[in-house]
């Protein structure tokens, strides 16, 4: 018999090899996935995992993987603060569309003016835009101990509704034909709004140096801030957090108000930059991929950093093999979520230890 | 009798169909919980049962075998739920989570090639005469076994709970799994158990929704009906008998917003259609805060993971 026993302090290479040992398996288990659906696993794997990186289209596909990764690492640092306090924001993709929302809405606003002072107000708009969206279930949650997943959660379909009226109401392009969608952001039409490619070809976009700076800022943050300390303790023991003087509502306020202006950030370089202009779908689900992110990068900025490369890769690689496989768009889903089981069933690693018991023998 | 263009007894009789998918899955979900376990997968359970009961529909023509396979693939799916939290010990917020993004991305896979075909229809319950009353009639006697089966299993579930062993060892697993555990019960086998009947009723909820709700096969189809059902949770404080009457608010709004909707009313359709999210933020708040709090009634160890040290 198959026994698990507590470790006194939980086991530090686990803690490490845990996300290696979920990527493995979600490897075996998705060349599985693959090849029920026809195709050959390894080519697959190899497609996805090699491909974008050494592959003969590697120098575009390089450049794509942090355009992906940027905002994913962006959201993800912000939602893992809150989770090691215990507090669960799984509304980041609203964030994030409300950040679009606001942070375009300004700079439409603007238009045509030309002055280097647009984007940086811009940016400000989009993380309030973000910061307001989150207050609406910590407020909710601190004054009226409302739950904030569930509130959080509603106002993710709440935002799509005001995204659907922004491209065709009140944002859309008036030079556009009637079309939904508002101008755009990208090329030479609106030079002072646009977030273009920072190094050609690198994909590196204002996102992208975000997130890099936001996963050092929240690294020092956890390490060597009293408030990083807070964080961690009012997660582990809620009890001492409390005799510490931590106050949990302001944790509350705080930890969803970051995550939230982090998420309103990722949606409106994106929608600047990459997606080009405000539509009815050009949020992609970053804010709920975010989330695996997040577990698979241990709360741990540097972890997420790292993560949200590897999530980049399944997003660049899946679209890859989407086109040259025939591989369906929702395989990639299936194998993203996949990778999250993994992780949460291999993390018992970490605190337990797997006991072998003979007959008879306690 | 016509109201603002909206005829009131066509609207009773469809806010009972429409309360149908949500009543199911909370009902579920009310068990999960009164068990100690929290399952924020509802959503992908749902979803997942409506695609495995939309394929199992149409290729037997059959839609009784449809909504037994849409309960089967919701339980199926909640067993990785029951495997992770209660043998792998893993947080039961972030599985739930990974359930709902790992079952949107199954069921839109298994849902290829499925789109615009029609399901079998479910048939209305005849009752011959009875469904002619006026007013009456299209309400209580004009719907398919279905509706009528939801009602049951809300009275199965409140009976259970309420009056045999076996809904007071749930019971007792979900107030305090260490005291339950120390009179002889299994704790995680019960909660196993449990699950595994959340899953199937949100299957079955799911089920209902591409059967007999749309009735067809798209994308995303349940539309966040999962986690209004986790809400009703809330505002029925863990009762079975106000899951009903949550249910029926909600079923009731939702299709209010849409006769609103064809009957061309001066609000904008964008406003009307996030009236449910809305209404279950502004219900959830009522419900937690003040004198009476839900939240007294939650199952007090709710959420937590038991490990038996020996």
């Amino acid at each position: 018999m198959l026994r698990l026993e507590k470790r006194p302090i939980p086991s530090r290479f686990w803690l490490y090899a845990t996300p290696v040992v979920a990527v493995l398996l979600t490897m075996i288990a998705g060349g599985l996935l693959f090849a029920l659906l026809g195709k050959n696993p390894a080519t697959v794997i190899k497609t996805i995992f090699w491909d974008p990186l050494f592959g003969e289209f590697a120098w575009y596909l390089r450049g794509q993987l942090l355009v992906k990764a940027g905002p994913l690492i962006l959201i993800a640092i912000g939602l893992s603060l809150g989770f090691r306090a215990g507090i669960w924001n799984i509304g980041a993709e609203g964030q994030y569309i409300m950040g679009a929302i606001c942070g375009a809405g300004v700079g439409l606003a603007l238009y045509p003016t030309e002055s280097r002072l647009i984007f940086p107000v811009m940016i400000l708009a989009g993380a309030l835009g973000g910061w307001a969206w989150a207050m609406i279930p910590a407020i909710l949650k601190t004054r009226f101990n409302t739950n904030e997943i569930l509130v959080s959660l509603m106002l993710v379909y709440v935002a799509e509704t005001i995204l659907a009226k922004a491209s065709t109401g009140f944002l859309r392009n008036p030079e556009g034909a009637g079309f939904p969608g508002s101008r755009s952001f990208s090329g030479s039409s609106f030079p002072a709004a646009s977030n273009p490619e920072l190094i050609a070809g690198s994909g590196l976009h204002w996102g992208g140096v975000f997130a890099l700076l936001m996963g050092v800022a929240a690294y020092i943050l956890l390490q060597r801030h009293i408030l990083g300390f807070q964080i961690k303790l009012a997660g582990q023991a809620p009890r001492a957090a409390r005799f510490h003087g931590v106050k949990p509502e302001r944790l509350v306020l705080l930890c969803m108000g970051l995550s939230g202006a982090l998420a309103g950030l990722a949606g409106m370089f994106e929608v600047t930059g990459p997606a080009g202009k405000i539509s009815i779908d050009f949020n992609v689900g970053y804010g709920f991929t975010a989330i695996i992110v997040a577990f698979l990068g241990r709360l741990n900025p540097l972890g997420i950093v790292l993560a949200g490369f590897i999530m980049a890769l399944t997003y660049v690689g899946g679209e890859m093999a989407a086109t040259n496989l025939g591989l369906p768009s929702a395989a990639i889903q299936v194998f993203q979520g996949m990778l999250l089981f993994f992780l949460l069933g291999v993390d018992v690693l970490t605190n337990f230890r797997i006991r072998t018991t003979l007959l008879g023998v306690k | 009798m016509d109201i603002g263009g909206i005829n009131p007894v066509i609207l009773v009789a469809s806010l009972m169909v429409a309360a149908v998918p949500i009543m199911l899955a909370a009902l579920g979900e009310l068990v999960v919980e009164k068990s100690g376990v929290l399952n924020l997968g509802v959503e992908g359970m749902m979803i997942v049962g409506a695609i495995c009961g939309f394929i199992a529909a149409v290729g037997t023509q059959s839609p009784v075998a449809g909504f037994a396979a849409g309960a089967a693939g919701g339980a199926v799916l909640s067993l990785v739920f029951a495997f992770l939290t209660q043998v792998m010990l893993a947080n039961q917020v972030a599985t739930g989570l990974a359930l709902t993004l790992f079952g949107l991305g199954l069921s839109s896979l298994m849902g290829q090639g499925y789109n615009g075909i029609k399901p079998p229809v479910t048939a209305k319950v005849p009752f011959g005469p009875l469904a002619e009353i006026p007013v009456l009639g299209p309400i209580v006697f004009g719907h398919d076994w279905m509706v009528y089966a939801s009602i049951a299993l809300v009275a199965c579930v409140w009976w259970v709970l309420r009056a045999t062993r076996l809904g007071l060892i749930i019971r007792a697993v979900g107030e305090s799994h260490e005291a339950a555990h120390a009179l002889g019960y299994k704790v995680n086998r019960i909660r196993l158990g449990c699950i595994a009947f959340g899953g199937a009723m949100a299957g079955l909820g799911g089920a209902y929704v591409s059967l007999v709700r749309v009735p067809q096969w798209v994308d995303g189809i349940t539309a966040g009906a999962g986690w209004i059902a986790l809400a009703i949770v809330v505002f029925a404080s863990w009762r079975p008998w106000r899951v009903l009457i949550g249910a029926y608010l909600f079923g009731g709004i939702s299709v209010l917003q849409l006769n609103l909707q064809a009957a061309g009313s001066g609000i904008p359709v964008e406003y009307l259609s996030m009236s449910p999210y809305l209404v279950t933020i502004v219900v959830l708040v009522i419900m937690s805060s003040g004198r009476g709090r839900a939240s007294l009634n939650a199952p007090a160890s709710l959420g937590q993971n038991f490990h038996a040290a020996r």
